[in-house]
C-alpha cells in the first residue's frame, strides 16, 4: 500500500474556461477550485458538460479560453501524457490483447521504472483493488466489477497526482453500485488521493464526495457540500436536480411588515420575516417540509392551505401525495408506519407548510 | 406479449432437442436436405476427392504411392514454380499493405476530407478482374510503356515494374490491396477511442502508442484480409497465364493437364499444393480472429480520436492519395485505351483512336457476352435457391445434419478454381449425356462450376436475411391457419427479397468475370463466357484492342451490377422485421 500512497496531495483550479465545438458553447466561463485530497464531483444532467470538463483536466479537449492547473502547474498548454492526471474510463476502456498485469504495468513502463519496481507496484496495485492472483487473466474473462478494478489498479498504480473517474459506477448492476461507491471512498482516504468523480447520479455525488459542482448547460450553477446544496440550493435548477422538490409559481405581496406569497388561485402562503426576494422568485420547499393533516384540524402556530388529493404513490418509508392547491400541484411525504390510514385520491386536504423551510429561488 | 411464459416457450421449443419428437415430421425439409446434399456430394465433394486421390494414386497399380509427389519435388521446373507462387503471393501481400497502410491510417486517423475518395479507391479494383488490366498495365508500366518512356526521357531511367515475376506482384497488389484497406479501416474504426486515450493518460504518444496499443488491436483485422490477398494471388491462374508468367503452380497445372493430359498426375500434385495452402491461410485467418474480437465501442467510443492536419501534413497525405489513386485507376485507364487504340506500341500514347473494336467484338463475338450473361445469371440463381434452402434447413429446420450443409457449403472457399476445374474434367468425362457428348464438354457444367464457387458467398447473404426474419412472424402464419410450405413462399420469401437479390448480384458479378475454373472447362469457344474470350483475344497483339473492349463491356457489367446491389442493399434496410 505505502507503494501506492500519494505523494503531496495536489489541488486542481480552473479559471475562466470556455470551449465550444463550432458554434455549440460546451463550456460557459468555469471557474471551480478543487482542494487537495479532496472528493469532488460533477453532477449534472447528461450534455451538461461534466465530462467534457473532466477530459479538459485530463487533456483530451481544448479550451478556447482560461487555463487549468493541476498541483499549482498551469497544464493548459501540456499533452495528455504529460500531465500526469489519472483518469478511469466510463468503458473501463482495458486493453484487450493484455493480461491484467500487463494491463496494470503499462503506465509504469512508458514511465521506464525498473523492472523490480514495476512488479512490486504492480501486484500492490491488484493487492489493494483485491484482485491479488487475477494477473494472467485476460479482461474478457473478468466480471464488470472486477474489470473496473483492473481499470482503478492500473490508474492508481502510476501514483497520479490527482485522479478522475468518469462515471465509474454507470456500467455495474445496482446492488454493485452500492458497494463500489463505499471502496472507492475508503481507497480515495487511504491513498489521500485527490479525486473528481463525473456522475449524473445525485445519491452517488451525495453519498462519497466531499464536495459537488452542479452543472447545467456548461455552466457551474453550485459548489457546496451535499447538505449545503440540498438545504440551500443557489437556484430552481440546483433545487430540482438534489431531491424533490415542489416549485410553486405566484407572486410576492407584502402587506405591512410581513410578505407573503400568493399562489396562482388565490391561495396565500405567509413568508418568514428577512427572506431575499429575488427577481421572478418561485416557492421551493421540500416534500417532507409540508405536513397533510385531514380537512378541519387546527395546529397551533401553522397556517393550513386547502387541497384536493391528485394523485398518491406508496413510496414505501412513505406516502407521496399530490395535493392541487389553487393552481399549482404540491408533492406532500407522509412517513408510512403501518396499519394507518391514509387520504384518498379525490378527498379534500389542508397542507400545514413548515413557513421557516420555504426558499424563494429564481430560475 | 412475447415475455409471457407461453410466449417463450413457443419460440424456443424449434431449437429445443427435448420438443423434436413432439412435433410433426416434415417429409418436405428431408427432401430438401437430400437434393442439396447430392448437388454439393456431386459437384464439389466428388471432384475434390477425386482431385486429391488421383495425387496420391499409382497409376499401374492402383494403389497407394507418394511417388508424384517425390516427381514433383524433384523436377527443378517444380520446385522453382512452388517458390515462386510462394514469393509472388508474399510479395503481393507485402505491396497491398504498403498501399493499403496508409490509407486507412489517413482516413482513421486524421480529420480528412479526402475520405470519401479513399472509400472509392476501396471498391473501385474490385470490380475489374485482375487479368483484365494486366496487358494495359503491360503497355503502362512495361519497359517500353508510357511511364518507362516518360522516365527514360526525363531521367534516362527504366524500371523493370512489368518483369517477370514483378509484372504479377504489381498488378495483383494493385487489384487486391482493398481486401487489406477494407478490414484494416473496419477495425481501426471499431476501437474503441477510450483505449487510445487511457493509454495517453498513462504515458504513451506516439510510435509507441501505435506500437503497443492501436496496432495490435487492429491486428486481427489486417491478417484476415492478408490472408485473403494471399490466397487469392496464390490460386490465381489467369493473371500469371496473361503476363506470360509460366513459372508458377497454377500455370503449371493448367499447362501439364491442357498439354500433357488429364492423365497426368503433376497436375493433381499442384493442386492438392493449392487445397493445403487454401486451408492453411482459412486457418490462419480464423485463428487471427478467434477470441479477438477487439470490437470494443461503447457509450462514448467510436474509433480513434482524428486529429487535424497540418498544412504539410495535408499536402503529403494528399499526394501519396492521388499517387495511390493514379496507380489504382492506371488499369482501367490502360484498358480503355487500349479499346479505342488504333495502334499502340513504343509509344506512350496510342497513336490515333477508333470504336472499330467494339464493332469487331458485338459483330464477331458477342456470344462471349450473351454466354457470360446466361452463365452467371443462371449461376446467380442456383447459389440463390441453394442458399435459402440451407439458410432454412440450419435456422428454421429440424433436420440435425443440416448444419453439415452449411460447412460444407462453405468449404468451397478452400477450393481454388484450377482445382474444381480440373476435378470436374477428370469426374464428368466419362458421364455421357444422351446425345452422345461427354458431360465435361457441356456449357452447363461451367454454370455448374461458378455456382458452387461462389455459393459460400451467396450463403452468407441469404442467412443473414433469414436472420432478420423473425420466427415470430413464420409462427403467427402457422398459427393462423398456413402450412409450412406456403408459410415459407408468403411469409419468409418476401421478407427475404433484399437480402436475396443482393446475394444473387453478389454471385452474378463475381461470376461474371471468374477465369480459373472457366479456362479449364471451356472445350469450344462458341460455349465460351466474356472472360475467356477476352483471355483469347489478348493471345494475339492484333486482337489486344477486341480484348480490350471486352474487358471494358465486363466492367460496366460488374460495375453496374455492384451498384445495383449497393440500391438493393439500401432499399431492403428499411423493411427489417422490428
Amino acid at each position: 500500500m505505502s507503494e501506492l500512497l500519494a505523494r503531496e496531495p495536489a489541488g486542481i483550479r480552473v479559471e475562466g474556461v470556455d470551449l465550444s465545438y463550432g458554434a455549440t458553447r460546451v463550456l460557459k466561463d468555469v471557474n471551480l477550485e478543487i482542494r487537495p485530497g479532496e472528493f469532488f464531483a460533477f453532477l449534472g444532467p447528461s450534455g451538461c458538460g461534466k465530462t467534457t470538463l473532466l477530459r479538459l483536466i485530463a487533456g483530451f479537449n481544448a479550451a478556447q479560453r482560461g487555463r487549468v492547473l493541476v498541483g499549482g502547474k498551469d497544464v493548459s498548454a501540456l499533452p495528455p501524457w504529460k500531465r500526469d492526471v489519472g483518469m478511469v474510463f466510463q468503458s473501463y476502456a482495458l486493453w484487450p490483447h493484455m493480461t491484467v498485469r500487463r494491463n496494470v504495468a503499462f503506465g509504469l513502463e512508458e514511465r521506464r521504472l525498473p523492472r523490480a519496481e514495476i512488479a512490486t507496484r504492480v501486484e500492490a496495485a491488484l493487492r489493494l483493488v483485491g484482485l491479488d492472483g487475477m494477473g494472467d487473466r485476460r479482461p474478457a474473462q473478468l466480471s464488470g466489477g472486477q474489470q473496473q478494478r483492473v481499470a482503478l489498479a492500473r490508474t492508481v498504480a502510476v501514483r497520479p497526482q490527482v485522479l478522475l473517474l468518469d462515471e465509474p459506477l454507470s456500467n455495474l448492476d445496482a446492488r454493485l453500485r452500492v458497494q463500489v461507491r463505499r471502496e472507492l471512498r475508503d481507497l480515495q482516504q487511504s491513498l489521500r488521493l485527490t479525486t473528481v468523480f463525473v456522475t449524473h447520479d445525485q445519491e452517488e455525488a451525495n453519498t462519497v464526495c466531499d464536495r459537488i459542482a452542479v452543472m447545467n448547460e456548461g455552466a457551474v450553477q453550485q459548489v457546496g457540500t451535499p447538505m449545503e446544496l440540498y438545504d440551500h440550493p443557489a437556484n430552481l435548477f440546483v433545487a430540482g436536480f438534489l431531491g424533490t422538490a415542489n416549485i410553486v409559481p405566484g407572486t410576492v405581496l407584502r402587506e405591512g411588515g410581513a410578505a407573503a406569497f400568493e399562489v396562482a388561485g388565490g391561495t396565500r402562503i405567509p413568508l418568514p420575516p428577512g427572506l431575499a426576494v429575488p427577481e421572478g422568485a418561485r416557492l421551493m420547499f421540500r416534500p417532507q417540509d409540508v405536513s397533510l393533516l385531514p380537512p378541519g384540524s387546527d395546529p397551533a402556530g401553522r397556517r393550513l392551505i386547502e387541497g384536493e388529493v391528485a394523485h398518491r404513490e406508496f413510496l414505501g418509508a412513505s406516502m407521496r401525495y399530490g395535493v392541487r392547491v389553487g393552481g399549482a400541484e404540491v408533492l406532500v411525504d407522509v412517513p408510512h408506519t403501518g396499519g394507518e390510514g391514509h387520504l384518498q385520491v379525490g378527498g379534500r386536504a389542508a397542507l400545514a407548510l413548515d413557513a421557516t423551510r420555504v426558499k424563494l429561488l429564481a430560475g | 406479449m412475447s415475455d409471457t411464459p407461453a410466449g417463450t416457450l413457443g419460440v424456443a421449443a424449434p431449437a429445443s432437442p427435448g420438443m423434436r419428437r413432439f412435433l410433426p415430421s416434415r417429409p418436405g425439409e428431408a427432401v430438401a436436405f437430400a437434393l442439396v446434399a447430392l448437388f454439393l456430394l456431386a459437384f464439389l465433394v466428388v471432384p475434390v476427392l477425386t482431385v486429391v486421390t488421383v495425387a496420391f494414386q499409382d497409376r499401374a497399380t492402383g494403389g497407394f504411392t507418394l511417388a508424384h509427389f517425390g516427381d514433383f519435388l524433384s523436377n527443378d521446373l517444380f520446385t522453382t514454380s512452388f517458390l515462386n507462387s510462394l514469393y509472388v503471393s508474399l510479395m503481393s501481400v507485402v505491396v497491398a499493405s504498403l498501399i493499403a497502410l496508409p490509407l486507412a491510417y489517413f482516413t482513421t486517423r486524421f480529420e480528412f476530407r479526402g475520405a470519401i475518395l479513399v472509400q472509392t479507391l476501396g471498391v473501385l479494383p474490385l470490380i475489374m478482374p485482375p487479368f483484365a488490366g494486366a496487358v494495359a498495365m503491360g503497355l503502362l508500366f512495361g519497359r517500353s510503356g508510357t511511364v518507362n518512356l516518360l522516365l527514360g526521357d526525363l531521367f534516362d531511367i527504366n524500371i523493370p515494374f512489368m518483369e517477370g515475376l514483378n509484372g504479377v506482384i504489381f498488378v495483383q497488389s494493385v487489384h487486391y490491396f482493398p481486401f487489406i484497406l477494407l478490414n484494416l479501416v473496419a477495425s481501426l474504426k471499431n476501437i474503441d477511442r477510450a483505449m487510445e486515450e487511457s493509454a495517453q493518460n498513462l504515458g504513451a504518444h506516439g510510435f509507441r502508442l501505435f506500437r503497443r496499443i492501436v496496432l495490435p488491436l487492429a491486428m486481427p483485422g489486417y491478417v484476415a484480409g492478408a490472408s485473403l490477398v494471399f490466397i487469392k494471388v496464390f490460386d490465381d491462374l489467369a493473371t500469371p497465364l496473361l503476363l506470360n508468367v509460366r513459372e508458377m503452380l497454377a500455370p503449371q497445372a493448367y499447362l501439364r493437364i491442357t498439354s500433357v493430359g488429364l492423365e497426368d498426375p503433376i497436375g493433381y500434385v499442384i493442386s492438392v499444393v493449392l487445397i493445403l495452402f487454401s486451408v492453411l491461410s482459412l486457418w490462419v485467418s480464423s485463428l487471427a480472429l478467434r477470441g479477438k474480437d477487439y470490437a470494443t465501442v461503447q457509450r462514448g467510443g467510436g474509433g480513434l480520436a482524428r486529429r487535424r492536419m497540418s498544412r504539410g501534413q495535408a499536402v503529403a497525405a494528399y499526394a501519396v492519395i492521388f499517387l495511390i489513386l493514379a496507380l489504382v485507376l492506371a488499369p482501367h485507364l490502360g484498358l480503355l485505351l487500349l479499346s479505342l487504340a488504333t495502334v499502340w506500341s513504343f509509344a506512350p500514347l496510342p497513336d490515333g483512336y477508333t470504336i472499330a473494336h467494339y464493332a469487331r467484338v458485338f459483330a464477331e463475338s458477342s456470344q462471349y457476352i450473351t454466354n457470360t450473361l446466361i452463365y452467371a445469371g443462371l449461376a446467380g440463381l442456383i447459389d440463390v435457391v441453394l442458399g435459402t434452402t440451407i439458410a432454412l434447413l440450419v435456422l428454421r429446420g429440424r433436420i440435425a445434419g443440416a448444419r453439415w450443409l452449411d460447412y460444407l457449403a462453405m468449404s468451397a472457399l478452400a477450393v481454388p478454381g484450377l482445382v474444381l476445374g480440373i476435378g470436374y474434367l477428370r469426374t464428368f468425362f466419362g458421364v455421357t449425356l444422351p446425345d452422345g457428348r461427354s458431360l465435361a464438354s457441356f456449357w452447363g457444367i461451367i454454370v455448374l462450376a461458378l455456382a458452387v464457387r461462389r455459393l459460400p458467398y451467396a450463403l452468407r447473404a441469404c442467412t443473414a436475411a433469414l436472420q432478420q426474419v423473425s420466427a415470430s412472424l413464420e409462427e403467427a402464419a402457422e398459427n393462423l391457419g398456413a402450412r409450412r410450405l406456403r408459410v415459407i413462399r408468403r411469409i419468409v420469401l418476401p421478407l427475404m427479397a433484399g437480402g436475396l437479390a443482393a446475394g444473387f448480384i453478389t454471385s452474378f458479378a463475381t461470376a461474371a468475370v471468374e477465369l480459373s475454373a472457366t479456362l479449364m472447362l471451356v472445350q469450344s469457344s462458341g460455349d465460351a463466357p466474356l472472360a475467356y474470350g477476352l483471355y483469347v483475344f489478348m493471345q494475339s497483339p492484333a486482337g489486344r484492342g477486341a480484348g480490350a473492349a471486352l474487358g471494358i463491356i465486363a466492367v460496366v457489367i460488374v460495375g453496374v451490377s455492384t451498384l445495383l446491389s449497393h440500391l438493393v442493399a439500401e432499399r431492403g434496410g428499411g423493411r427489417k422485421s422490428p
